[in-house]
């Protein structure tokens, strides 16, 4: 029987063993050293926040692998064999294998600022970071500060989280507004607010220069690159991005660029060798993707689609349109199609925008202003329907389109108050236009593209 | 703000501390006349009784209620043991005619009720003469104490969004001595008020005045159950409003619970028999309300001419029309989460537990036997109860229909319905009748599972597996497992109080109501991957 082994138990790993489940009785062994059971990396932060257990973040109960015959091992895995195709641990111990997913996801990013290898110094992506956290920052007394640097998704959960236990946060971010090397103006601006509405020092055009460590090698203060401002502080939060996880690749003789490389089939450059999830890096972009993509649910479809190709049914990874969702302290995020930031978009890329007057609610709507093709729509504190924007994406539809029966794609809990005439009338008014918004048709909705 | 709300917390425990020790208070005895009108107005054939009561209960003596009670029950007891011990004597003769005679003379009843009838015109002291005082002292304090806690939280819990913070890490919400503390507590009050009613006879003082301005008798335990029930209920409420005030569906299904609760179940049945008609909920439908056929129900509503059969009509059309055409359009969450009164006591005294619903399969299972189980008891209970009302057999097939409506009420009525259902709010989570009990939601569940509109719709490729909607579901349901599945959730015990769509993080869960068609989706890969695959394996 052909064995299968994987290499991380993340989303992409697990949903990769799950499909090739459904679909043969191969052997199937899943490695990881970070936890035996697979969690939701996402809903650690829910953890510290005392919303779940972390008993909570296993989607799956601990009987579930055996009765699937899914082999849990845990180890690390420090080298790779390719020619005998054999996996060593660090342990010594020695696993062959048919069949290798590389699915080993990222680890944060440290920019070799002094002093970032200090005890208090942490990521938050690792189940380790959690237990790291509630080790320095159990409270505000054991914690009087917590520093974190880097404003991206990450950044900004470690804040929220350390703020659910009111501990003073101080957020160093490099950008001159909040993450608007994504977000439009509007939005950056109105997540700027709210951070500080959350009782966050939110410092923009800042750099974090070194962090100092008192006489046990623990973390004291951090100085700030512009100012030369001294921050006392217990714990330094690094959320600047990630990078592959793929150190103990470097000898195999698997071709890696920042991550693993493979082609459309998630193939590497080795026979039998895959790489999926967080640490595959694409030798080519597909679309206006980035060629790594840590992002949840890509590294599922990844998963979906290699277990098609090991179950004898090769197929290409193909994702489809983009879309994303994230959550800024109290406001959600949700996004369908391409909307980049003014830094990033093309000349022909146009905006239309609308934000409510008092609630903490826009939209940015992108579209080609020659040919008036919606590109995509950035909601925040508006929820949208997934599968109305992926269907009008597939068939080039137009902004008037869009705003005409945006209200088959709204997606807000009942009775919630909905918005589609404001946001209709001001598009009219900007653009002379004479758009009328239909009321929602349960028939749209669920006649499908497909 | 945080004084407010810890001194709230002390005027709280201060009044729940007076309202435990009030049940400690007071003095019963009788007088001669008050015993004579007594035994008048009951009318018992016993020659004996009369002196064994007087015996216990006319005295110099100052006995607090557990000792009048253990006299009361002696006297009854004593009673009818000298007519046993005749009925073996007669026996051993074989002296039929005379047996047969004796057992007319045998008093039945609880001997708690009996208790309980007698204490409540022999009460004297702090709650019976003092009332409106205590009652300011006992309900007073617990309501301003608790408001005083709950109302800070518009400014201290930020701005409106979910706001779950330190849930797992509190004592009161994640089974430590807080919860344990509560759950002795609310076992406590419902195995009193079922079984031993004398006992609380005090608390039931505190409300008399209100039973008398509503309906015009002097209050009942049960009396005091619905107005606790109502209170409860409405200072929870506050809570709810506070907690979810950015969400309009929390709000309008909260108001909604509480207006059926006060308006249906307490205030239009007091009144009903004020105008003395028979007590009746309007909205308590069969087999929820599983004594609506038993025969002294039936008989009762018959006899009260155009109006109890109109209620009789209604009870019927309730559970065969209404209840499955509105679960047809809007799924049982109309019932169960908008209506229903335990279903209102789970959304607003519970809500703070519902977190600690079990999710595992073997629950799933265990629920489905067991429910299942209680509404098969039911229908054959019901069976049993319109043969006996229309035969006028009390056997049926040497069953006593009697004995099985016994043994119902006390299994399924008392211990699963109060002393679980409730009681293990802290431990089990809120929905623990609801979910594991309740023969309506078992008979609502086929249809919303079957036959209806309502399904959780999940956001294509949206969910990331965090795990929020699994925990926060008091049904316990794993919401998850179809979520990240990319499947809609039609699941016959949802109750569709629309929680996991609030706290999901990413939009990706939303209550609706639509076309049947396509609302069970299984499927085998996600929105977002490849059209061209999802068709190769979701069509194969």
């Amino acid at each position: 029987m052909e064995h299968i082994v994987i290499i991380g138990n993340g989303i992409s790993g697990v949903t990769a063993a799950r499909h090739i489940r459904k679909n043969s009785d191969k052997k199937i062994t899943i490695i990881s050293a970070e936890s035996k059971y697979f969690f939701s990396r996402t809903a650690l932060m829910y953890v510290y926040m005392g919303h779940m257990k972390f008993k909570h973040t296993q989607p799956y109960e601990d009987w579930f692998w055996e009765k699937n015959n899914i082999q849990l091992k845990q180890g690390f895995v420090n080298h790779i064999d390719t020619s005998k195709k054999q996996l060593a641990f660090t342990n010594g111990e020695i696993l062959s294998f048919d069949k290798l997913i590389i699915a080993t996801g990222s680890k944060p990013n440290k920019f070799g600022w002094p002093g970032q290898d200090l005890e208090g110094v942490i990521g938050m992506y690792h189940k380790q970071d959690l237990e790291n956290l509630e080790k320095y920052a159990p409270d505000n007394t054991a914690c009087n500060r917590a520093v974190i640097v880097g404003g991206g998704l990450i950044g900004i959960e470690l804040a929220e989280m350390l703020r659910s236990r009111k501990i003073p946060v101080t957020f160093l971010v490099r950008e001159d507004s909040f993450w608007n090397g994504v977000l439009p103006a509007q939005e950056s601006a109105m997540i700027n607010n709210h951070i500080k509405e959350h009782h966050i020092d939110l410092r923009l055009s800042t750099n974090l220069k070194e962090i100092k460590s008192d006489k046990n090698g623990r973390v004291k203060s951090i100085i700030i690159e512009e100012t030369g401002e001294e921050l006392a502080c217990n714990i330094v939060g690094l959320t600047a991005g990630v990078t592959p996880n793929i150190n103990f690749l470097k000898e195999s003789g698997i071709a890696l660029g920042k991550g693993v490389k493979v082609n459309r089939f998630l193939e590497t450059n080795i026979k039998d060798i895959y790489a999926i999830g967080d640490c595959a890096e694409q030798h080519e972009a597909i679309g206006q993707r980035r060629n790594i993509e840590a992002v949840w649910y890509t590294g599922r479809m990844m998963g979906e689609t290699l277990a098609q190709t090991i179950c004898n049914n090769k197929i290409e990874y193909k994702p489809g349109h983009w879309f994303n969702s994230a959550k800024f302290l109290d406001i959600e995020y949700q996004t369908y199609g391409w909307v980049f930031s003014e830094k990033g978009r093309q000349e022909n890329e146009a905006y239309f925008q609308w934000k409510h007057p008092k609630d903490k609610k826009c939209i940015t709507i992108s579209f080609d202003k020659h040919t008036q093709q919606f590109l995509g729509i950035n909601t925040f504190g508006i929820r949208m329907r997934h599968e109305i924007f992926d269907k009008w994406l597939t068939e080039n539809q137009t902004i008037a389109h869009v705003l005409e029966y945006l209200a088959d794609a709204n997606f807000d809990p009942e009775f919630y108050k909905l918005h589609e005439p404001e946001i209709v009338a001001k598009f009219n008014q900007e653009n002379n236009t004479n758009i009328l918004p239909k009321k929602k048709s349960w028939k749209r909705i669920f006649s499908k593209a497909l | 703000m945080k004084f407010i709300k810890q001194s709230g917390l002390i005027i709280f425990l201060l009044g729940l501390f007076l309202f435990i020790g009030t049940i400690f208070t007071g003095s019963f005895k009788l007088s001669q006349t008050d015993l004579d009108t007594f035994l008048e107005e009951q009318n018992y054939k016993s020659t004996v009784i009369k002196g064994a009561l007087e015996k216990a209960v006319v005295t110099s003596d100052d006995l607090n209620i557990f000792e009048f009670s253990t006299s009361v029950r002696k006297a009854y007891e004593s009673s009818n043991n000298h007519y046993d011990a005749l009925i073996q004597k007669y026996n051993k003769e074989k002296n039929w005619t005379k047996k047969g005679a004796q057992y007319q003379y045998k008093i039945s009843g609880k001997p708690h009720s009996l208790s309980f009838k007698l204490a409540q015109k022999a009460g004297k002291g702090l709650a019976a003469e003092n009332t409106g005082f205590m009652w300011l002292l006992t309900f007073g304090l617990g309501i301003i104490g608790a408001l005083l806690y709950i109302v800070p939280d518009v400014v201290l819990l930020g701005k409106p969004g979910i706001k779950n913070d330190g849930v797992f890490l509190h004592a009161a919400t994640n089974r430590g001595w807080i919860g344990w503390f509560a759950f002795v507590f609310l076992v406590t009050f419902y195995i009193l008020l079922y079984f031993y009613p004398d006992f609380i006879v005090n608390w039931v003082f505190l409300v008399d005045p209100i039973s008398q301005f509503t309906s015009g008798n002097p209050a009942s335990q049960w009396f005091l159950y619905g107005f606790l029930y109502c209170t409860v209920m409405s200072v929870m409420a506050v809570r709810m409003y506070i907690k979810y005030r950015h969400s309009k569906y929390q709000i309008l299904r909260t108001t909604s619970v509480l207006f059926f609760q006060i308006v249906f179940a307490f205030l239009i049945p007091e009144i009903l028999v004020r105008f003395e008609k028979p007590w009746y909920d309007f909205k308590n439908a069969f087999p929820l309300d599983y004594d609506f056929f038993f025969k002294w129900n039936l008989e009762e509503l018959l006899a009260s001419g155009g109006f109890g059969l109109f209620i009789l009509v209604w009870g019927v059309v309730l559970t065969v029309v209404v209840v499955p055409v509105m679960v047809y359009f809007f799924g049982k969450r109309w019932y169960c989460s908008w209506v229903c009164g335990c279903g209102g006591l789970a959304e607003t005294l519970g809500d703070p537990y519902r977190q600690l619903s079990s999710k595992t399969l073997l629950s799933w299972k265990f629920e489905r036997i067991v429910i299942h189980s209680v509404l098969i008891f039911v229908m054959v209970m019901t069976g049993f109860a319109l043969y006996t009302f229309f035969s006028g057999a009390s056997q049926v097939i040497g069953i006593k229909t009697q004995t099985i409506q016994d043994i119902y009420g006390f299994l399924i009525g008392s211990i699963f319905a109060g002393v679980i259902g409730t009681g293990f709010y802290p431990i089990f989570g809120n929905r623990v009748w609801c979910r594991f009990g309740c023969p309506l939601a078992a008979y609502l569940g086929f249809i919303q599972r079957f036959k209806s509109k309502f399904r959780i719709t999940t956001n294509g490729g949206q969910c990331i597996s965090c795990g929020n909607c699994s925990t926060y579901c008091e049904q316990g349901i794993d919401v998850r497992a179809y979520a990240q599945k990319g499947e809609n959730i039609v699941r016959s015990s949802c109750v569709g109080c629309g929680v996991c769509s609030e706290v999901c993080p990413r939009g990706v869960l939303k209550l609706e109501n639509g076309p049947e068609d396509g609302r069970i989706n299984p499927t085998e890969v996600l929105l977002g991957n490849d059209v061209e695959l999802m068709d190769l394996v979701n069509k194969k």
